[in-house]
């Protein structure tokens, strides 16, 4: 397949927001498409640099709050994703990410700083931190299974009229408000940090799906010998 | 030195008589008992244990426990030192050490990151030795920049002599703020957090190990020190052979920082040098065990710093066994094995075990690594053939292992 027709995955700012194993998502894309015949080609956007307006699905990580900020600010200067998002491209944001889509997040002394408003929901500080494994039944609408993964934050966000909860906590914390993430056209914001594709190819999928089309089946027992194995500690505990 | 205080020398007897029980007992080394112990009854007893000694801590994300014995090993060359050895390194494992060796001069601390404050504070070390800073179980560590920030605060103002490595970013900016640093160019193999100026944020250009903010002033001090391979470049200019039996690149730079340390001990290089070539294994790791003709070398790793080092001492002609765990001491999230690149072991015979096994599973599997899934340690080492087999373990999988010995590594 010419480079040109290759699905193009932009990790946006690694040097700035992959607290831990935001990789994986980027991995877990690329085997998903390629183990399909669909050829990848990734970008790593480091934050000094613009962001490619052409890319098919984005991915933004967790991160400090120092470095949040300083990705907030730059993206918003840059306008790239903006212009990306409203072309239909697909984007996964997590944590840190997360936040930085909506109106406001909390900074590193609790005080409000502006996101990028791509999302229609604001954070804060929450009182205690978010540590530990999450479950969550995911809205029926995507047809995805079962949310599992770890979060690690201290953030409760606020969803606005204009996205939809991605999932209702089953265990954990999410949002704060009994539901976990949100959605809003081809954009999912999730607290599960790091490889949260890697719990859940089901989410992979959607991202893809929302790009090409429908996918064809992949033998998926690693996946799953993993998420019974999670699935069945977590909510026996 | 000075006599101790009558209530401290009682609660320094009796944290070590807890010691003891606890070892009797079989509970443990009895570090962290015998030192709460002491504090319970005298809180100010690691201040009064630390006067009028001379005293190095040793902080990092990685080698703490191997740097802190190497530094241990040079100034036993000057007569008996204290020190943490079994990596008890929060103010309980420093009492304990301290009051073991209630006479001797020196004494050598290993001192978790977040710790290192309170400690300097509490013990006015005079020297602190910091060789690198990268993420590591952050589902209960603090996050890095705001330790090296809290480092910052630590040192400044203090005549405290510090021996950094100018190789990593954050350590250099942690480091800065003291009043006499010796830099070593000790090498950053994991370079994945320091991409972004401490300073000011602004991206950092590197090259070769030369790295310099792109936005404001801030940049690598000149090494007085240099790890060149396997040489030592002293400040002077002379070159020393690290004939050295701790395998790897991460354990010559650890040992480069211990000649540093020594010399600001006043312990010449020829004199300190010798000594670190004793040392074999530290804790356990880089210890070859024994069962049925298979011959395992123990490498622990518990982040992506510590993997790369691990898969730089490998023999890539031997096969591997990989066991993870996520107890409280590995972190429970396992998040942390997508950033370590396991491409590396391809062609190797690779088998995985550990708590975590599905994990790290799912990980080999979209890094296209074949492996074989055991169920147990001991199940993995008897599908090797006779002969020699690496392992690396994160660090309750490698305790497990070292029980399964006898823990006599």
């Amino acid at each position: 397949m010419p480079s040109d027709s290759a699905l193009r995955i932009v990790w946006i700012y690694p040097d700035l927001l992959s607290t831990y194993g935001d990789q994986g998502n980027v991995l877990v894309l690329e085997q998903r498409a390629q183990r399909r015949g669909i050829a990848t080609e990734t970008i790593h956007v480091r934050s000094a640099d613009p962001i490619p307006e052409s890319g098919d699905v984005y991915l933004i990580g967790g991160g400090e709050d120092r470095p949040q900020i300083l990705a907030a600010a730059r993206l918003r200067k840059d306008g790239g994703l903006h212009r990306a998002i409203a072309r239909g491209a697909a984007m996964l944001a997590v944590c840190a990410g997360y936040q930085i889509m909506g109106s406001t997040f909390g900074g590193e002394e609790g005080q409000p700083v502006d996101g990028i408003g791509l999302l229609d929901i604001d954070s804060s500080r929450g009182p205690a931190r978010a540590v530990g494994e999450l479950v969550a039944e995911v809205d029926a609408a995507l047809d995805v299974p079962v949310l599992t993964g770890f979060e690690n934050h201290m953030g409760v966000t606020r969803l606005g009229p204009g996205v939809k909860p991605l999932s209702k906590t089953i265990r954990g914390v999410g949002n704060g408000d009994g539901f976990e993430g949100c959605y809003a056209g081809h954009v999912v914001g999730t607290y599960l940090h790091g490889p949260a594709l890697a719990r859940n190819p089901g989410l992979a999928d959607l991202l893809l799906s929302w790009r090409v089309g429908e996918l064809a089946p992949l033998d998926d027992s690693r996946y799953e010998a993993l998420r019974q194995e999670r699935l069945a500690t977590v909510l026996a505990s | 030195m000075t006599q101790l205080p009558l209530r401290a020398q009682l609660a320094s007897a009796l944290g070590r008589s807890a010691a003891t029980l606890s070892r009797m007992t079989g509970r443990g080394d009895g570090s962290v008992i015998g030192g709460r112990v002491g504090l319970l009854l005298e809180p100010d007893l690691l201040r009064q244990l630390a006067r009028d000694r001379k005293l190095a801590l040793v902080s990092a994300t990685n080698g703490k426990t191997t740097t802190t014995r190497l530094i241990t090993a040079a100034l036993l060359e000057f007569g008996e030192v204290a020190t943490n050895a079994f990596g008890a390194n929060m103010p309980a494992g420093h009492v304990s050490a301290l009051s073991q060796h209630k006479r001797a001069p020196h004494g050598v601390l290993e001192v978790d990151e977040k710790y290192l404050p309170e400690v300097l504070n509490t013990t006015g070390a005079g020297v602190v030795c910091l060789m690198n800073l990268s993420r590591d179980q952050m589902d209960r560590a603090a996050e890095i920049w705001l330790l090296a920030q809290k480092w910052r605060k630590a040192l400044s103002g203090k005549p405290t002599h510090v021996i950094a490595n100018c190789d990593d970013p954050l350590v250099t900016w942690g480091a800065s703020t003291a009043a006499a640093v010796t830099w070593v160019a000790g090498g950053q193999r994991w370079k994945e957090d320091s991409w972004c100026c401490p300073e000011c944020g602004g991206p950092l250009d590197r090259k070769d190990a030369d790295w310099a903010c792109r936005e404001c002033t801030f940049h690598r001090p000149e090494p007085q020190w240099v790890v060149d391979g396997d040489t030592a470049i002293d400040p002077r200019g002379q070159r020393w052979p690290l004939d050295i039996q701790l395998p790897g690149q991460a354990n010559r730079s650890n040992a480069v920082m211990a000649l540093a340390v020594a010399e600001a001990f006043g312990l010449p290089v020829e004199r300190a040098l010798p000594r670190l070539s004793e040392v074999t294994s530290v804790a356990g790791r880089y210890t070859t065990v024994e069962r049925d003709g298979r011959h395992a070398r123990l490498l622990l790793a518990k982040n992506p710093a510590g993997w790369l080092e691990a898969f730089d001492v490998a023999d890539p002609q031997s096969p591997i066994i990989l066991s993870v765990n996520a107890q409280g001491p590995d972190g429970r999230d396992t998040s942390w094995l997508w950033d370590v690149d396991y491409r590396i072991l391809h062609g190797r015979p690779v088998f995985v075990t550990g708590e975590r096994r599905l994990d790290l599973a799912l990980r080999l599997d979209v890094a296209d690594v074949p492996f074989t899934l055991c169920g147990t340690f001991s199940e993995a080492l008897a599908m090797q053939p006779p002969g020699r087999v690496d392992v690396i373990a994160n660090y309750t999988a490698f305790q497990q292992i070292r029980s399964e010995f006898g823990r006599a590594v």
